[in-house]
């Protein structure tokens, strides 16, 4: 039966202390390794006669913008069938030059997971073999799920979206005779009152 | 070459291929996915496949909501099995908070889902009989499919995107109406499913059609990260149900049925046999909620009150069940820190959530693992040298769901 303690213990004989930050939230061994052995690791992973991680359930990106020098992460979740034991490895990026050697030669389900985490965080993948958005249309410039760019503020008033539930901006770009009927009726309802609050 | 063709003379005529545009909108699709074929005569030299005309940013938008608003997100990744979504990302969250949920809520669980598979299958077995020319199978299934739906309605009142359960629970007990459905879809649903087994399963047409064709060794479905009946069709018993357990399903006797060379005629059998098995499995459930007596018997949700709306009465009522909903309507509930990967075995495979909460209101990141957009990327490698008509039928059989391929 394989244990995290004795996958944890093949991984620092092999990699010494270069596999590092070994945690078990929710009884997943999670680690992580420089990004220039994410490779190594992983075709150790896959190699090695006792650990036998030969099925990628899962790679994603992560985006932590306070984490300076190590902003992006990759997140492969690997499981071994045999045994049925699961772990979960990061490698950790810059985001000036975040280049990852790419696992499509060992996984070729690495392939899509890859294109889009590029696509969503801009994790570059060396030696892919087709390096392009998935998702996305091809023309966008910038990596939406990075933390940087925010889901629209639920408040805004600069774009009528009456039609999405929250209410016109007062006068937005209409200026047919109900539509300012309206706005009156608003601009009414803010002004205070003899008590001075608000008539809501 | 038979003497009957026209013959003419070396050199004639330059041989081209053709680049046929199979959707985004066709109709041989069945979802908002295009395919761009290079055609020699009928034969595919390549395919190329661009997805995306679907995609609505649900991790992004994730990112911003309390976990209970997640779960209608949830619904409109695979749509022919929304429930087991909806209880898949419960059961994420469940994992999380370190929610333990009573038995009878698990049985239950257990009888959505497993009606779930049965609609998914149902669906993609008979869609596969339409794309070869037959189209009986899938209208005489579709009022069981309507059964369903109503069972769905009776539980949560809604039929598609059924946004079903919630952290903890049900958000009402199944009503009598519900258990009866229940009874008449258990009574004539295996006589029905024999109906359509004796339409295609050793139909010389629908066998000659399905046989051999888009098949996968189990190695590279492995390689390929396939999961579901798409690999067990290529002969590997990997089923999250039996591997991982998740709500009781170590309870409950069945075997999972395995293909052998992962053609779309195996994988149309898995799905099939699946069915039974799912049926045996709901019979078994429905038996053990029923075996519940007295005030066992109205459990329905755990007690989790951060998470689970207290009754209306009580919000009236009492001041703590008042401050509890108002907490949780607005998302104010701040969620515990940490990292947790959960998988179900949906219609299509390993659906997985990986959800990073680093102590706020909302998720930090959260991922869907998607089987169908893992294992459409086969597609390439599944048509190569194949027939158009048989890619057509490959397409419909791996049950590509775009809602799923997008997210």
């Amino acid at each position: 039966m394989l244990t995290n303690e004795h996958i944890k213990q093949r991984l620092t004989e092999k990699f010494n202390d270069q596999v590092s930050s070994f945690e078990e939230p929710y009884g997943m061994l999670t680690f992580e390794a420089p990004k220039e052995l994410n490779l190594k690791v992983l075709n150790f992973l896959y190699d090695d006669d006792e650990l036998k991680f030969r099925f990628m359930t899962d790679l994603c990106g992560v985006h932590y913008p306070g984490n300076k020098g190590k902003e992006l992460a990759v997140v492969y979740h690997l499981h071994n069938l045999e045994d049925n034991v699961r772990i979960r490895f990061k490698v950790f990026t810059d985001i000036e030059q975040p280049d990852i050697y790419t696992a499509t030669g060992l996984f070729s389900t690495a392939n899509w997971m890859e294109r889009e985490t590029y696509d969503f965080y801009g994790v570059n993948f060396v030696g892919h073999p087709n390096m392009k958005r998935i998702l996305n249309v091809d023309e966008m410039d910038y990596f939406p799920m990075r933390k940087e760019f925010p889901l629209e503020d639920q408040t805004r008033i600069d774009k009528d979206d009456e039609m999405f539930g929250r209410g016109g901006r007062e006068g937005f770009g209409t200026d047919t005779k109900e539509e300012d009927n309206r706005n009156s009726v608003t601009a009414e309802a803010d002004k205070p009152d003899e008590t001075g609050r608000p008539i809501i | 070459m038979s003497e009957q063709h026209i013959k003419l003379p070396e050199g004639s005529i330059e041989k081209t291929t053709t680049t046929l545009n199979l959707g985004p909108t066709h109709p041989a699709t069945h979802g908002v996915m295009q395919n761009i074929l290079e055609l020699d005569g009928e034969r595919i030299v390549s395919t190329e496949q661009t997805i995306g005309y679907i995609h609505r940013a649900f991790e992004k938008i994730a990112e911003r909501r309390p976990l209970y608003q997640i779960t209608t997100l949830t619904d409109r990744m695979n749509y022919c099995s929304s429930p087991i979504n909806n209880m898949g990302w419960h059961l994420t969250c469940e994992k999380l908070l370190g929610v333990k949920t009573p038995k009878r809520v698990d049985y239950l669980r257990v009888i959505i889902m497993e009606l779930a598979r049965i609609s998914d299958h149902l669906i993609c077995n008979s869609i596969v009989g339409v794309d070869a020319g037959a189209y009986t199978g899938f209208l005489y299934v579709m009022q069981y499919r309507e059964l369903i739906y109503e069972i769905y309605e009776e539980v949560c009142g809604a039929r598609l995107t059924t946004n079903m359960g919630r952290i903890g629970g049900f958000e009402r007990n199944f009503n009598d109406i519900a258990f009866q459905k229940l009874e008449k879809f258990l009574a004539e649903y295996p006589k029905v499913l024999k109906e359509f087994e004796n339409l295609f399963q050793r139909n010389r047409i629908f066998m000659d059609r399905t046989k051999g064709t888009g098949a996968i060794s189990a190695e590279r479905a492995l390689n390929y990260g396939f999961t579901g009946p798409n690999l067990r069709a290529a002969g590997v018993d990997y089923d999250v149900r039996v591997h991982t357990p998740y709500s009781s399903y170590e309870d409950f006797d069945f075997t999972i049925p395995v293909g052998a060379t992962g053609d779309n005629y195996d994988r149309w059998l898995v799905r099939e046999q699946e069915m039974w098995q799912s049926l045996s499995i709901i019979e078994q459930a429905y038996h053990k909620v029923q075996e519940f007596k007295g005030a066992e018997a109205e459990v329905f949700h755990a007690d989790v009150p951060e998470y689970y709306l207290p009754e209306k009465e009580d919000v009236y009522t009492k001041m703590e069940a008042l401050i509890y909903h108002f907490k949780i309507v607005m998302g104010e509930t701040e969620i515990p820190k940490g990292e947790v990967y959960q998988a179900v075995e949906g219609g299509n495979g390993e659906l997985g959530f990986y959800l990073i909460s680093d102590g706020g209101r909302t998720p930090y990141r959260l991922h869907f693992r998607r089987p169908c957009f893992i294992y459409y990327q086969a597609f390439e490698e599944l048509t190569k040298g194949a027939m158009l008509s048989d890619a057509i039928m490959t397409m419909s059989s791996l049950n590509l769901i775009a809602g799923e391929l997008d997210a």
